[in-house]
């Protein structure tokens, strides 16, 4: 995803590798997931040393990115960290940075606290019984005198128990706006959620009559849209991202397996039948890739495409990670259903991944109503 | 129109490449509109006139061969000239029917393989517009299993004498000259006894005949040999080596048929046929623009083609890289026949009734179309083969057994006759 040349991407990126494979190795995610934790909270703050967590944030902010692309390098790390479905809050205080860097006004204290990894943050976008429309929230900010009151519930808060400020989208007299509200502020109560992950964990949130002060709202009126798509984008290229890091080392095990495991004499790649599934695990992986690398290319380079690309590869990997992680377990046989065997563990947060920030069905939507806004050169290369 | 030949200097930039493109185009090629580009169906006469035309202006203004050596007539430049080019020069009217095979595959072969006085002919006659050419391989006995060809080429005196049969090699009827595999040695296994030639298609002793498809096409072709002659120039790298010139064909055939060569020049639909869907058009045609049901599964269309194109980036720069091998050529390949598929299952799902008879909008052509869908997934070699090739060259599983490994091709057990 970052340019593989240059020698400190290359080695951020074996420093990033080495840490996660002693500190967030598979076996830590069993263990936490027996303790009941989503992460180790002394854990985090080490890992924000490496980097991860200034990437996004600009020079004068205190942040700082390896190879001059930031998101280039958050893509790497999040791959990466998929190749051992690492735990942490990596995503939700990515998404949180990517909105309060664009409007740092006021909030200069919470990205450096955010820098440092002494705090953690999440986005509070999703309402419940509602599908993906971060646009359109049903939480309410009424304007007091010194600042808004909140009102309203929002859940699937990524980490919203771990952490200490939520980015909170509410209804401000018929926009949208943003506002950084702390989970211990009056009137506020956090109930957790269990998912389908071993070790993510979200939280329902209720706010009722949370007062904020003014300097709380994150840009203005206008902005908001702007900065809820560049937000939208982050979280989705880092789900595309972690998923591809997941089906490059799951498909390294599940290849690897072909060759050992033998049946009638013969290993199980030597078979037709699963060659042929092997080759089109390796196709949908290339272009799971490809459609990712595109957006986060797209997103780095702020291209007015990037909407579109970001959809085309949140919809593709959706679409085709979790039937690819079946498979595997279908090559493996019956250990693959195993508690035992870690595909579970892979499937678990390819499956979250696909689900949450839109569906690839709701990014098929997106991407034929921006079709449907005028031609673009670029998407029509070839026929069918 | 007669142009001065401007030869790109070194170090023009791909930017001022393409701009140099972009006024030449503007007053040299005719503008086209390119979601509805002229007809240009292979299977006549008139379409291969005109691009031998169009063609002949590209070499005139120094636009052909973008990526060919400059020795040969080409320029001689990296991909990114020809990609660039390709984006500008969307808008006008080009030879694609040139691009496959003549380009992408023949000459790309020819570059690899041939002698210095065939690339000397006839890589720079196909970019000066002389020449068309066209693949004799496929055989009516059999298709995937080409190292398995029974055309025959036989020694008397100095000349090698053709007997056989080839099939499905597309505008035969227009093309100057065929790369032919035959066979030259039947007391060894079946790759050690081929040998390629460069057939001059309008010899005496072929006879060609036209085949007709499901969808009426009429381009492909089927050639008998009877006793034809040729000489020892006319052989393609060395006397029963023909299988290594095969293979590069096999190997520029899978770059192209994915759309990933970068001899292909101009990226345009080659006429009304091949013209992508229009989505947003075929929904307000069928009155389902505010369908969400509809809308998700054109957006889905929409997503698997937008796909396609970033893969054939990804792997072509995998390949030059070497992070992928180049066996992951027919990964494009097989995402190709896929992506059309899912073009024209979702076309067929969303016309209904009247994709199968005939309206106003002529919304049975989605229907026609979905009658040929397989095409894509044959031609260029199966999409099963291709996935052998995934499974056994890029990811290096056991190959295939194969009862004629090893021996002699005339012991080899062929079809029944019938």
């Amino acid at each position: 995803m970052s340019d593989a040349t240059n020698p400190e991407v290359l080695l951020f990126a074996s420093t990033t590798q080495s840490f996660l494979e002693k500190e967030a190795p598979l076996s830590r995610l069993r263990e936490l997931h027996a303790a009941g934790a989503s992460f180790d909270t002394d854990w985090w703050p080490r890992a924000a040393e490496l980097g991860w967590t200034s990437l996004l944030v600009p020079d004068d902010l205190g942040g700082g990115s390896v190879s001059g692309s930031g998101v280039r390098d958050l893509a790497m790390v999040a791959e990466l960290a998929g190749k051992t479905v690492a735990p942490g809050p990596l995503h939700p205080v990515s998404t949180v940075l990517a909105g309060l860097v664009e409007a740092p006004e006021n909030h200069q204290g919470t990205i450096e606290s955010l820098i440092s990894g002494e705090l953690v943050a999440s986005w509070a976008v999703y309402e419940p019984g509602k599908p993906w429309a971060p646009l359109i929230p049903g939480v309410t900010a009424t304007p007091t005198a010194t600042g808004f009151r909140l009102d309203g519930v929002k859940d699937r808060v990524e980490a919203g128990a771990e952490s200490a400020v939520l980015l909170v989208v509410a209804d401000c007299e018929g926009s949208p706006r943003q506002f950084i509200v702390p989970t211990d502020a009056s009137g506020a109560r956090v109930e957790s959620q269990r998912s389908v992950d071993l070790v993510k964990s979200y939280a329902r949130v209720h706010f009722d009559g949370v007062e904020v002060d003014s300097s709380a709202a994150v840009g203005t009126t206008e902005q908001t849209p702007e900065l809820i798509s560049r937000q939208s984008q982050i979280a989705q290229i880092l789900q595309c991202a972690e998923v591809v890091g997941i089906l490059d080392a799951v498909l390294k095990f599940t290849i690897q397996w072909g060759f050992d495991r033998h049946s009638f004499g013969r290993p199980l790649g030597s078979y037709q039948a699963l060659k042929h599934k092997y080759a089109d695990l390796k196709i949908w992986f290339e272009a799971c890739k490809a459609a990712t690398n595109a957006a986060v290319a797209a997103v780095a380079d702020r291209s007015p495409d990037a909407e579109m690309a970001v959809s085309v590869a949140k919809s593709y990997v959706g679409e085709y990670a979790p039937g690819m992680l079946q498979d595997c377990v279908q090559l493996h046989g019956g250990i693959g259903v195993t508690w035992e065997h870690d595909l579970h563990l892979y499937l678990r947060r390819v499956l979250l991944d696909r689900s949450m920030f839109g569906t690839p069905e709701d990014h098929n939507l997106r991407v034929y109503a921006i079709t449907e806004l005028g031609p673009r050169a670029s998407w029509g290369r070839e026929s069918a | 129109m007669t142009e001065t030949t401007s030869a790109p200097t070194a170090t023009e930039s791909v930017e001022e490449f393409a701009a140099r493109a972009k006024a030449w185009l503007a007053d040299n090629l005719p503008p086209i509109d390119p979601n509805n580009p002229p007809e240009a169906d292979r299977g006549e006469e008139s379409p291969w006139l005109r691009a031998r035309e169009l063609q002949k202006k590209l070499y005139e203004g120094g636009f052909a061969g973008i990526c060919f050596p400059r020795e040969y007539g080409g320029l001689g430049l990296p991909i990114a000239y020809q990609r660039a080019f390709d984006d500008v020069s969307r808008t006008y009217e080009l030879p694609i029917i040139l691009n496959t095979p003549t380009f992408t595959i023949c000459a790309a072969t020819i570059l690899d393989t041939g002698s210095e006085d065939q690339k000397k002919q006839h890589i720079s006659a196909v970019l000066r517009g002389d020449e068309v050419l066209v693949q004799l391989l496929s055989e009516p006995s059999g298709g995937s299993d080409l190292a398995g060809v029974i055309t025959r080429a036989d020694r008397q005196g100095d000349k090698w004498v053709i007997n056989g049969a080839k099939t499905w090699s597309t505008s035969a009827f227009a093309a100057d000259y065929g790369l032919m595999l035959a066979r030259t040695d039947w007391d060894v296994p079946k790759h050690e006894g081929l040998t390629m030639f460069l057939v001059p298609i309008n010899s005496p002793g072929i006879t060609i005949r036209r085949i007709k498809q499901v969808n009426g096409s009429v381009e492909f072709c089927e050639e008998f040999f009877d006793n034809l002659e040729l000489g020892d120039d006319a052989v393609v790298g060395e006397v029963n080596e023909g299988w290594h010139v095969a293979s590069r064909q096999l190997y520029h055939e899978r770059r192209a048929v994915g759309g990933g060569s970068e001899f292909a020049s101009g990226i345009g639909a080659e006429g009304k046929t091949d013209v992508p869907i229009d989505w947003v058009g075929l929904l307000k045609a069928t009155g389902q623009a505010d369908s969400e049901r509809a809308r998700e599964m054109a957006g889905r269309a929409i997503v698997h083609k937008a796909v396609q194109e970033q893969l054939i980036d990804h792997v072509y720069h995998g390949v030059l890289d070497g992070s992928l091998p180049p066996a992951a050529g027919s990964i494009i390949r097989i995402t190709h026949a896929e992506t059309h598929q899912v073009g024209f299952d979702t076309a067929l799902a969303l016309t209904g009734s009247s994709g199968v008879i005939e309206d106003d909008d002529n919304l049975i052509r989605y229907g026609e179309r979905y009658l040929s869908r397989q095409t894509a997934a044959l031609g260029g070699g199966t999409t099963e083969i291709a996935r052998n090739i995934i499974g056994e060259r890029v990811l290096g599983f056991p190959r295939e057994l194969a009862a004629d490994r090893g021996v002699p091709f005339k012991d080899v057990k062929r079809n029944k006759q019938g």
